[in-house]
């Protein structure tokens, strides 16, 4: 008699309910161990330091004044981002052209790049002599916070236009429809069918955008000037550490309040926003019917669509791309051999190219292995209606934990635990817990558009469920798989913040960055930076168009 | 109260053409139905009316109206759709009460006008129901209630019944014939359903890939079609093949299969020209004496089927054609199998067509 087959055997032994109910508890297990404990009890662990920043009024008000202005930032800018992101998604997911194809990708941009190289970019757009500011003759935006605003708005609007075209593709246009018919122009459509109809998408938008904002470190630092948010009073404690101007205890002490502060508030913004969210109607009793008649038509939709173009371009695609610009001169000197050599500063620039790329694909398998069965999980409701629910909460929280708090948490927690913890694994895991809700989101979203019945009629014909797994809703979800996938590596390749917090001796090419940035060494010269900045982003072009490419076939998603 | 006028209307989805250069005239309180296969552009016929699409050809009236430019807003119409279209995040009252709300009624007016609907589709009671908390037929109620709450003259129904079930779907087909009828609508209903389309249509237009194949009352599509494909389509048809052999004014002789000579009343080009009869299960005549006059045949009864009210037989002609029989269970004596018998049809019963290029099969066939 033949050997049965690997596969085969596999398919086999997935019946087999403890195989099946061991894979769903690692998956959980995992999930507990790596991404969600270590940030909390990092903290925990070092709770007591807090004693030492209560001694220091000065010092606890001007953390309390940083988390302040860390939410005034972030809620601002969300709101903002979905009343501008909505009407680009908008043109979007209506639209037929080839040119929205490009507005599609280009959208894309700000999330891509590496935070470090966003916030240079916007540097010099904003605040460079060769940025818009020529066109005024003094720079319009100076470093501080209305700098760090406009970073803020930069790189959460793809977030809001990626979910927001992503509802609207997925929304049945026939209740548009029957809106018309029954005699609503289509801004009384949109109003009072469409936006309550994706409020939860709405919603998300803003969440996703929320936690963005609170997170992002990297970028931050290099816009921020003298305005300290949370992420970057971090960091500044960390630097008065190595300057010797605070103590260590101090230092702990500091950064467990501030990180602490952060990620309680932010989990308890967040579980008000999905516990009232559901509950807030938008208004869709009133009409005004000669009013919104008059604006749902061509000259007004032209000037919607005007403002919109104007807003994505201006503020969001070319101040992100403008960091090539010096990239453009430094083909025409010696810049760009010398990089190409690996001579002075380029060598240690590829090699931290090479350590982020090593870094960022280790991450993506390690998520996609351990993401997969709690996407099931959670998609398919496995622990039950209340738990399943409650860890589809749970999910997130990583999205909301500042990234540089969460690594300092897990820097303190593995530290703590096995005294010379490797630090490349220490890496690894900050990025891991960083990226796993991106991948754990969209594939959920995937596995739960799958319709249960085609896994029963496979089930039915005789397959197993690993069977079921391989022959169905793989194929049906490979796409999401891909997107999510990509989602990982890039947001791990721009991850700075936690980057900064766990590492002394590696330099992944993010932190290399913000270096030659903030504390440029003497050799490194505008050309040089924007060189360097200009190859990380031809790179993660190179990785969109892929992710287009290959998506191709099912259209835009 | 207006009629529709569609003028040499096309409609294209790259190559595919889904309206083939249609023209058609709705009369003014018709109940008119657009009838025929999956994908043979009724809904797409429907949608170009109602302004959800644009025509890439021609020109559509609704009274006097060219309303090509206007958007589907401002055409004074109710649709209702086939997945009901039901807002979810708005109960009954607020989905009937929409339309006249966003037209811009009186409030007490639009109230009004909201309970009267309601009490026409008996539904008064739920008006504070979510869509979710209602069953189908309930739902395709109030989506009607909701088209004829906003006011409008012309009704367009996109298989408004095609997610019901059978008994539901039987009742609430008349139920909407006659709520359009009281308030004196035009209606315009698509359906791949002969059966539905036959009981409530005043007229019906059957469609074949984007054409309109046959326009005419329930009776006139069933007794005199004027196409192998109308034929086939409303109710049963058996074809026989053969040639022309004489023709006597009107009357018609047609050599079929096996040298069997029948006469028919109908027109042909000339002798030697290939014809095909379509002749109705019911018309024709079984019996076990061998007949002397008129059209005859023998056969043998392979097939009896009991069907209640019908008795169905499947008989074998002498010449190995293979038709259909259906006759009251009630009258006369049944056939059994194995049986042979003398077939009959009258000449006037019979449908005399050119039989086609392409073939019988691909002339039938619904795709």
């Amino acid at each position: 008699m033949p050997k049965p087959s690997l596969k085969k055997t596999l398919d086999r032994l997935s019946s087999s309910k403890p195989i099946k109910y061991g894979m769903y508890s690692t998956a959980i297990a995992t999930f507990f161990a790596l991404v969600l404990l270590p940030p909390i009890l990092g903290i925990a662990i070092k709770w007591a330091s807090m004693q030492e920043i209560f001694g220091q009024p000065e010092l606890v008000s001007r953390a309390l004044d940083a988390i302040r202005n860390s939410f005034a930032v972030a809620l601002v800018v969300s709101a903002v981002d979905l009343a501008t992101g909505v009407p680009m998604a908008w043109l979007i997911a209506r639209r037929k052209s080839r040119w929205i194809n490009i507005l599609d990708t280009l959208s894309d941009v700000p999330f891509i790049i590496p935070t470090a190289v966003l916030g240079y970019s916007l540097l010099l757009y904003w605040n460079g002599p060769e940025g818009v500011s020529a066109l005024f003759g003094a720079p319009l935006l100076s470093q501080g916070w209305l700098l760090v605003m406009a970073l803020h708005f930069t790189f959460s609007y793809p977030v809001v236009v990626r979910v927001i075209v992503g509802a609207l593709l997925d929304y049945k246009k026939e209740f548009e429809n029957a809106s018309r018919t029954l005699g609503a122009p289509p801004f009384t459509a949109s109003r009072t069918v469409t936006f309550p109809i994706i409020k939860p998408s709405l919603i998300a938008a803003f969440i996703l955008a929320f936690s963005r904002s609170i997170s992002e470190t990297g970028a931050t630092l290099v816009v921020a000037g003298a305005f300290e948010n949370g992420p970057v009073f971090i960091q500044n404690m960390k630097n008065e550490l190595a300057t010797g101007k605070i103590t260590q205890p101090v230092y702990d002490g500091s950064i467990v309040f501030a990180s602490f502060a952060l990620v309680a508030i932010s989990l308890g913004i967040f579980v008000a926003i999905r516990l009232l969210g559901p509950r807030f109607k938008l208004p869709t009793q009133r009409v005004f019917p000669s009013f919104e008649r008059k604006i749902s038509y061509s000259k007004a939709a032209s000037s919607r669509n005007t403002v919109t173009l104007i807003i994505f371009v201006a503020i969001v695609v070319l101040p992100s791309l403008f960091v090539t610009l010096p990239a453009f001169q430094a083909l025409f000197t010696d810049t760009l051999p010398r990089s190409l050599s690996g001579t002075g500063p380029w060598g240690e620039y590829w090699q931290s190219l090479v350590l982020s790329y090593v870094l960022a694909g280790t991450v993506t398998v390690i998520n996609v292995i351990m993401g997969l069965p709690m996407a099931i999980i959670v998609a398919r409701r496995k622990l039950g209606k209340f738990l399943s629910a409650a860890l589809d909460v749970l999910i997130n929280v990583p999205l909301v934990v500042p990234s540089i708090a969460l690594g300092v948490s897990l820097a303190i927690f593995w530290r703590q635990s096995i005294a010379s913890f490797p630090e490349m694994l220490l890496l690894i895991f900050a990025h891991v817990a960083i990226t796993y809700p991106y991948f754990v989101r969209s594939m959920s979203a995937a596995v739960e558009r799958v319709g249960v019945d085609l896994e029963e009629a496979s089930r039915t014909l005789g397959a197993k469920p690993l069977g079921v797994f391989r022959t169905v809703v793989l194929p049906l979800t490979k796409y999401s798989i891909l997107s999510g996938a990509i989602m990982v590596f890039t947001r791990s390749l721009s991850e700075t913040g936690a980057t900064l917090a766990v590492t002394s001796q590696l330099r992944p090419v993010s932190v290399v960055l913000v270096d030659w940035v903030k504390h440029p060494p003497p050799q490194v010269t505008p050309l040089e930076i924007g060189l360097g900045c200009g190859f990380l982003v031809l790179f993660s072009f190179a990785i969109l168009l892929a992710l287009r490419l290959l998506a191709k076939e099912k259209g835009r998603y | 109260m207006p009629d529709v006028r569609l003028v040499n209307v096309t409609k294209r989805y790259g190559k595919l053409v889904a309206v083939d250069n249609v023209s058609l005239h709705i009369q003014d309180k018709e109940y008119f139905s657009l009838l025929g296969p999956s994908g043979c552009g009724k809904t797409t016929l429907l949608r170009l009316i109602a302004g959800l699409i644009r025509p890439d050809e021609g020109e559509i009236y609704i009274g006097d109206k060219l309303v090509n430019d206007e958007p589907p807003e401002d055409r004074d119409i109710g649709f209702v759709f086939q997945t009901f279209a039901l807002f979810p995040h708005m109960n009954a009252w607020n989905n009937v009460t929409y339309g006249p709300k966003v037209k811009g009624f009186d409030m007490k007016n639009a109230e009004t006008i909201g309970h009267e609907v309601l009490e026409m589709v008996k539904l008064h009671e739920r008006i504070t129901s979510f869509p979710n908390e209602l069953s189908g037929g309930m739902m395709q109620r109030i989506a009607v209630a909701r088209a004829l709450a906003a006011g409008a003259k012309l009704l367009l129904l996109d298989e408004p019944l095609g997610q019901l079930d059978a008994k539901v779907r039987n009742e609430l087909r008349y139920d909407i014939r006659k709520m359009t009828k009281d308030l004196g609508l035009t209606a315009i209903h698509v359906t791949h359903d002969q059966s539905e389309a036959m009981a409530i249509s005043d007229e019906i237009a059957v469609m074949k890939k984007g054409r309109i194949m046959q326009v005419g009352t329930p009776q006139e599509l069933y007794m005199a079609p004027k196409s192998i494909f109308v034929a086939h389509f409303i109710g049963e048809s058996n074809f026989l093949e053969g040639y022309v052999s004489d023709m006597d004014g009107s009357e018609v002789t047609v050599e079929l299969r096996g040298g069997i000579q029948v006469k028919v009343i109908g027109e042909a080009e000339k002798i030697g020209e290939k014809v095909a009869l379509a002749v109705r299960p019911e018309a024709f005549s079984m019996q076990k004496k061998a007949r002397k006059d008129g059209n005859t045949m023998t056969g043998t009864v392979e097939r009896v089927t009991f069907e209640g009210t019908n008795i169905r037989y499947e008989v074998r002609l002498e010449n190995q054609d293979m038709i259909v029989i259906v006759k009251p269970s009630m009258i006369g004596e049944w056939c059994s199998v194995n049986e042979r018998t003398s077939i009959g049809f009258p000449e006037d019963k019979a449908h005399l067509f050119k039989y086609p290029d392409a073939g019988l099969k691909e002339e039938i066939s619904v795709e």
